[in-house]
């Protein structure tokens, strides 16, 4: 991998790299933005913003319901017992089972959402330095077409230290 | 009163995990020859049968069912406050969090264990399961205790989750501070994380739909373990407002537990600039006003079996108002509710060692409540052949103390390999100056208001 980045001590320099690196015709997909914290004070901070995640959420919820009411249903029609005259399949009790089957269904889809759309591994996107973890933003461009516009688009912005792997 | 910024977080949060003191070893050591004891003392038990603890006919739920339910309402104190305060984007929450999620994970693995330790040989447990067998045993899927697996299950499995997602930026900031094995075992649980705009995106989206699924879950979990009372034709158990009252009770006895932990992380670790006072003086108020909560269910519960007046639910009552119970009932009502109204109501009183001696008496109170609606209920039911009384063995008392000292054990063992305030919410609390901020992200001041 070859890449062009440099390390800003605060969002407003990081901010004025972007926008520099917009003005040299880059896109935001081809803009790698590395933070130890959410920016979303910044304009930056918002790329990426949309996601599906709550509609997954909810198919997972239904999911989770019908799989409640199967287990409910197969449970109790496998072992038939009369308990106080109770019907066999009785919806009172079985909302909970279904209700608590719901939940666990969306919350597992939440979590599987995140790890396939944000934590696997992406490729050809490998970019990082530790010194993020000090509270430097990381901007860069992973392979870029023209590595000495991009570098000198992160120079302009302030306060920058310009890296090069 | 500083407050850090940047790196200084990173060095103040990480020090318990890259350095460790005498002290780790001292407490490790302590509580971990406890919870030996108490894990001696259940072998016993197996080994020896389930004779030598004080349970017997008609009693049969004693201490284990009380640590039951007083440990599953302990683990209110986390997840479901932690939720509601990401939910309404409190800022002082951000410190408070993580300390809060880890006493419910750890309080409900400790509670889920003591239905197997109630079950004399747990071994046997597979015989509860439903699997097609010779013996023509007919499982009741009606039964609250299958809605009490699904709740509890579903709970745990949410709250364990809900606790290590905000980890992961953390485990990335572990990793790229340490070396050696270290590193890559922190590398392994940070699962990639770099810090793009995307991931803070899905975490924060995705932390915001587990709050909003968490928080009824929560609310079930306890309902559904007052059903395992209110769904028995027992004096004073079958009333509608068990429900409501455990739940109520659960994040009492949830929140005395959070400041209590917060007072001694703040002491030990030396956290006086992340856990400030306002920080205790917040759920103090949140404390005092679930006493008031509780003692008004109290009064509804006391007031309609004392004015319906039946003769098996009047026998339970006089037990513990005047009877035998009476000084337990009358510890509980002092722990739980005169304690906290005056040193929570009281502003000069709501510092942190106020805020430490109510949690206490609240803690001492809820674990009596439990006992107090389990033991004199059991003993006294409605045909008088079935009265009994009911007297704690050692065993029982032993393995009661080591499940405390099991969660003061979990604690210190996570504070130690984790950063139990979350490091990265504490940077996102740090905002530029107000010009940069754009009208979207105002709300986020509300946060930083003190109530």
């Amino acid at each position: 991998m070859k890449a062009v980045y440099a390390l800003y001590p605060d969002g407003q320099s990081a901010q004025q790299a972007v926008n520099r690196l917009r003005a040299a015709g880059l896109k935001d997909p081809e803009i790698t933005i590395i933070s130890a914290q959410p920016m979303e004070d910044y304009e930056f901070g918002q790329i990426d913003k949309a996601t599906w995640m709550w509609w997954f959420a909810c198919a997972g919820g239904l999911v989770g319901m019908a799989t409640g009411f199967y287990l409910a249903w197969i449970t109790e029609f496998g072992w038939e017992i009369d308990v106080g005259g109770l019907p066999t399949f009785a919806w009172w009790p079985n909302l909970i089972i279904m209700f608590e089957m719901t939940m666990l269904g969306a919350i597992l889809a939440t979590v599987i959402t995140l790890v396939v759309t944000a934590l696997l591994p992406r490729k050809g996107r490998r970019l990082y330095d530790p010194e993020v973890t000090d509270g430097k933003i990381l901007i860069g461009v992973e392979d870029p077409r023209e590595a000495a516009a991009v570098e000198q688009a992160l120079r302009a912005a302030p306060r920058g230290t310009i890296k090069t792997v | 009163m500083s407050h850090p910024t940047g790196a200084r977080i990173n060095t103040d949060l990480l020090r318990p995990l890259l350095l460790t003191s005498w002290r780790f070893y001292v407490l490790a050591g302590v509580f971990g020859a406890i919870v030996l004891l108490g894990l001696v003392s259940w072998f016993t038990q197996m080994t020896l049968g389930f004779g030598i603890s004080g349970i017997r006919w008609p009693v049969y739920w004693g201490f284990y069912v009380t640590n039951f339910v007083f440990w599953i309402g302990i683990s209110h104190a986390g997840t479901l406050i932690s939720a509601i305060l990401r939910l309404v984007n409190a800022g002082w929450r951000r410190p408070v969090t993580r300390c809060a999620e880890v006493i419910t994970v750890f309080a409900l693995m400790i509670g889920a264990m003591f239905p197997l330790i109630h079950l004399g040989r747990p071994w046997l447990a597979f015989w509860l399961f439903p699997y097609p067998s010779e013996r023509l045993i007919w499982p009741n899927f009606r039964s609250p205790l299958v809605w009490d697996f699904f709740a509890i299950n579903t709970y745990l499995t949410g709250s364990v989750l809900f606790l290590f997602l905000p980890m992961i930026p953390d485990f990335a900031v572990v990793r790229d501070k340490s070396t050696g094995l270290r590193r890559r075992i922190y590398g392994a649980l940070a699962l990639g994380w770099r810090g793009t705009p995307k991931q803070w995106h899905r975490l924060e989206s995705a932390m915001q739909i587990m709050a909003i699924a968490i928080i009824p879950v929560a609310v079930s979990v306890h309902t559904i373990v007052s059903f395992d009372f209110s769904m028995a034709p027992v004096p004073m158990w079958q009333t509608t407002i068990f429900g409501p009252y455990f739940v109520a009770g659960a994040i009492f006895s949830g929140i005395a537990g959070l400041l209590i932990a917060m007072a001694v992380l703040r002491k030990f670790l030396h956290l006086e600039d992340y856990l400030h006072p306002v920080h205790f003086e917040n759920l103090g108020k949140l404390l005092l006003v679930m006493a008031l909560l509780w003692g008004y269910f109290v009064f509804n519960e006391r007031l309609v079996t004392y004015y319906g007046n039946g003769p098996a639910e009047m026998t339970v009552f006089r037990q513990t108002q005047n009877g035998p119970y009476a000084p337990l009932y009358w510890t509980m009502v002092v722990g739980n509710f005169v304690l906290p109204l005056i040193l929570m109501g009281i502003r000069r009183f709501r510092t942190i060692t106020g805020c430490v001696i109510a949690s206490i008496g609240v803690i001492v109170g809820m674990w009596l409540e439990r006992f107090l609606i389990i033991v004199p209920s059991l003993g006294n039911k409605y045909l008088p052949y079935s009265f009994g009384t009911y007297a704690p063995q050692p065993v029982e008392i032993i393995i009661t103390i080591a499940t405390f000292a099991a969660m003061a054990l979990l604690y210190v063992l996570f504070a130690k390999f984790i950063p139990i305030i979350s490091i990265w919410e504490l940077k996102a609390g740090e905002h530029p100056s107000p010009e940069l901020i754009p009208p979207a992200t105002e709300e986020h001041r509300l946060g930083d208001l003190h109530l």
